[in-house]
């Protein structure tokens, strides 16, 4: 299992061979896979198209560093970009400190409006707000209904009229009914509508300007595609929002619309919802929405990771060293110093892509790092350079000394010399040379 | 059975060539300078169905087709290669095509289960078919089998009332209770046709889907031929993950069919036609709005027609 494991993170980081700078030429194959990769995860084809072309012009011509390939860099500018993009602007919900806050919410039929009212609502109560819930929807059979139960479910009044009022109406009295009872938070659920149905734009627009929300959320189903960006545009030309909530991300939709939106209307995310579960309710987080996006697990982290720990300097000495094939057991321990800066071996296996998630579970143990940390560091310092030297007695003082079996450091140096051989190879096989080969650290 | 009497696709093309002007506008410049490029075609033509959420994949597909049979056949002529596209596409909704009769008189009575995820539009959907199937002269009973989300059976009782048609409310917990409930009174009482609401899931919650499997073999166990369909409900806006959705849900229940709704909006649902595709399976409705009527047949040549109207 470990073994396969190994490969893939090899694998991974393998084409570790810097190419001077970002040209046109070395990067065409990454973008196009990029294009794709957005499409694939229902960014708009335009605002795909246009996004591709901005990262492009920032990276021609930046140098490549020798640890990555300029596809993995301009990779990690992408995520990069694509981070700020998502999360430029403050998250935070506007909450009147004194006074009335009214929330609105606003979006396309069956995004999950209703739920997620309840969802804030809930949330809101815990932050020790009033809350006050309001059933604007007087369309759809039972939505009232529906919104009645939830609220009762957590416990927060929700205001109604029965009969044929009128949404603007119920939303006006709501506030009246609020102000005289003593709650602080109006939360407005509003029916589903088509940005196409003038009508009912013109009726969220009017309850807008009657209630002056403090805060116009535009609700989404992250399962969305191309036509995001005019249904967007319409509400937020006709009726304005200020966030974005982003629902059914328990599911494993892509959620590239968001992008879509975000180029179109540039307003941030302020929540996601993830199920129906009431308490199933977060906070955006720009950096793990860039991820899905890219869909490649976190090989970008693992880029960027690898690209600010892997000092430069140190790998190219290493290089050279193992070109020459001086590599010797300090060099191993730098190597496995690097690596525990880059986080613990588990949560390095669990960025790569494809590694399934019962396979994340694997017991890699870190430990066994700190073990062989501790058998180099009880050696001499001529032990380290020239490991040959290593006999019986030997190894039974470091077994000693470093508090571990004989064994493990007959393990140890048997991977080591292995290693040896493998550089052999490499080197006279090709010019270059990967990161110091991870597989024969294997420890168990 | 005739199927919808007076086919307006008038709604459904308003819709899908909301936004179309602009784009053909651009093509024709193109046209009449003349500048007749088979790339450019293919650039235009790769924008209207990307666009449309056809997806990289059935793009790529459809328009190397094209291109090869405008070069074999040496035209250019922008309209030939529209022409040819559709042609590709229409091949590719080969079993959506028409006749669509119920396999009605093989059974009675007709048991038809819609499942899909939150929010897709399958109790308004269900609504629309006991009101069409009414319409039809048929005895239908519909079994509110969401026994979840708060206030379903609310919903759908409206939807009977509005129909005029029986209703098995989902007063027991267990959604495969009412779905065995609403089966066993329609053979006793021979209803037509037994049309069955099931909760709003994804396809990533594993207990939820093997709740719909449940529902299906308590049905069959009552009646060897049930469920005579299977309905999945797609929301006309969804991007490329209803590929997934249909991947998944097929595999805890035979589909039989998709239902496509909210295309009376300026989504052009071409996710649903990857699906139809890819999985064999036809289109047998339309969703064109909230209103009990607004259900069309889905005709594939109305659609393939709106989506390159000018
Ligand atoms: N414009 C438009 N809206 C639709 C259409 N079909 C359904 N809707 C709306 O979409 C929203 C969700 O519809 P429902 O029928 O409740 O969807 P559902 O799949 O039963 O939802 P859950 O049971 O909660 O999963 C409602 O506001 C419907 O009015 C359609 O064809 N066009
Ligand atoms: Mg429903």
């Amino acid at each position: 299992m470990l073994d396969e494991l190994t490969e893939k993170l090899e694998r991974a980081l393998k084409k570790i061979t810097g190419q001077g700078k970002i040209t046109e030429s070395n990067i065409s194959d990454t973008l196009r896979e990029i294009r794709r990769v957005l499409l694939d995860a229902d960014v708009n084809y335009k605002v795909a198209k246009q996004f591709i072309d901005n990262v492009k012009e920032k990276s021609l011509g930046k140098e490549v560093l020798t640890s990555v390939t300029p596809g993995q860099l301009i990779t990690k500018i992408l995520f990069d970009e694509l981070k700020e993009l998502l999360g430029r602007t403050g998250s935070e919900l506007k909450l009147n400190p004194s006074g009335l806050t009214v929330i609105m919410l606003i979006g396309l039929q069956g995004c999950g409006k209703t739920t997620f009212s309840a969802k804030l609502a809930k949330y809101l109560k815990n932050k020790k707000r009033n809350v006050l819930l309001v059933a604007a929807d007087v369309y759809r059979p039972a939505a009232i209904d529906q919104l009645k139960i939830l609220g009762a479910q957590i416990s927060v009044p929700v205001f109604s009229i029965d009969g044929s009022a009128e949404p603007v109406k119920i939303s006006v009295e709501a506030l009246k009914y609020a102000k005289e009872n003593g709650l602080n938070t109006v939360i407005i659920d509003t029916a589903g509508r088509l940005h196409v149905d003038d009508d009912m734009m013109n009726e969220a627009a009017e309850i807008k300007s009657k209630v002056n929300p403090t805060e116009t959320l535009f609700v989404v189903d992250s399962m969305t595609g191309q036509d995001a960006v005019n249904s967007a545009k319409a509400f937020h030309e006709k009726v304005d929002f200020d966030g974005v909530v982003l629902t059914k991300l328990d599911g494993d939709a892509r959620g590239g619309s968001v992008l879509s939106i975000r180029a179109v209307v540039d307003r941030p995310v302020k929540f996601v919802s993830l199920g129906e579960k009431l308490d199933s309710i977060e906070l955006f987080f720009p950096e793990r929405m860039a991820s899905r996006i890219l869909g490649k697990g976190d090989v970008v982290s693992l880029v960027e990771k690898a690209q600010l720990q892997f000092d430069e300097k140190e790998t190219e000495e290493l290089e050279k060293k193992f070109k020459e094939n001086r590599f010797d057991l300090d060099d191993f321990l730098k190597q496995i110093k690097m690596i525990k800066k880059m986080g613990s071996l588990k949560s390095l296996l669990a960025m790569i892509p494809g590694i399934s998630s019962s396979m994340k579970n694997t017991d890699v143990d870190d430990k066994k790092l700190v073990v062989v940390e501790s058998i180099i560091q009880s050696m001499t310092k001529d032990e380290r350079r020239n490991p040959k030297i290593l006999n019986g007695s030997r190894r039974k003082r470091i077994a000693k000394g470093s508090g571990n079996s004989i064994q493990d450091v007959n393990r140890l140096i048997k991977q080591f010399e292995q290693m040896h051989q493998m550089m052999k190879m490499l080197n006279k096989n090709s010019g270059k040379f990967s990161i110091p080969n991870i597989k024969n650290m294997r420890l168990n | 059975m005739a199927i919808l009497p007076n086919l307006s696709f008038s709604k459904l093309k308003e819709g899908l060539s909301k936004t179309r002007g602009a784009l053909f506008s651009k093509i024709g410049n193109v046209f009449s300078n003349k500048t007749i490029f088979i790339e450019d075609f293919s650039a235009q033509i790769e924008e209207i169905l990307l666009e449309s959420d056809f997806g990289v994949e059935l793009t790529e597909k459809l328009l190397f087709a094209a291109r090869k049979t405008f070069k074999d056949k040496n035209l250019n002529d922008f309209d030939d290669f529209i022409t040819i596209i559709k042609n590709e596409l229409l091949s590719e909704l080969k079993l959506s095509s028409y006749p669509k009769l119920l396999k009605k008189n093989i059974a009675v009575p007709y048991v038809i289960i819609l499942l899909g995820i939150n929010g897709s539009g399958k109790t308004t959907t269900l609504g629309k078919l006991a009101h069409y199937y009414k319409t039809q002269n048929m005895k239908v009973i519909v079994g509110a089998a969401d026994t979840f989300r708060a206030a379903a059976n609310d919903q759908l009782k409206n939807w009977a009332v509005q129909a005029n048609v029986e209703i098995v409310e989902g007063t027991m917990k267990d959604p495969s209770a009412v779905a065995f409930e609403t089966v066993k009174l329609a053979v006793e009482q021979k209803f037509d046709i037994v049309l069955i609401d099931t909760a709003g899931r994804l396809h990533t919650n594993k207990n939820l889907m093997n709740e719909l499997n449940k529902i299906q073999k308590v049905v069959s166990g009552l009646l060897t031929s049930a469920p005579h369909e299977v309905f999945l409900v797609i929301d006309g806006n969804s991007g490329q993950n209803a590929k997934i959705q249909a991947l998944e849900f097929g595999n805890y229940l035979n589909l039989t069919g998709l239902i496509v709704t909210k295309l009376d909006g300026t989504a052009k649902g071409g996710a649903v036609i990857q699906i139809a595709s890819n999985f064999k399976l036809p289109i047998k409705y339309i969703g064109i709005g909230e209103k009990i009527e607004d259900l069309e047949i889905f005709d594939p040549n109305n659609y393939i027609d709106a989506l390159f109207s000018k």
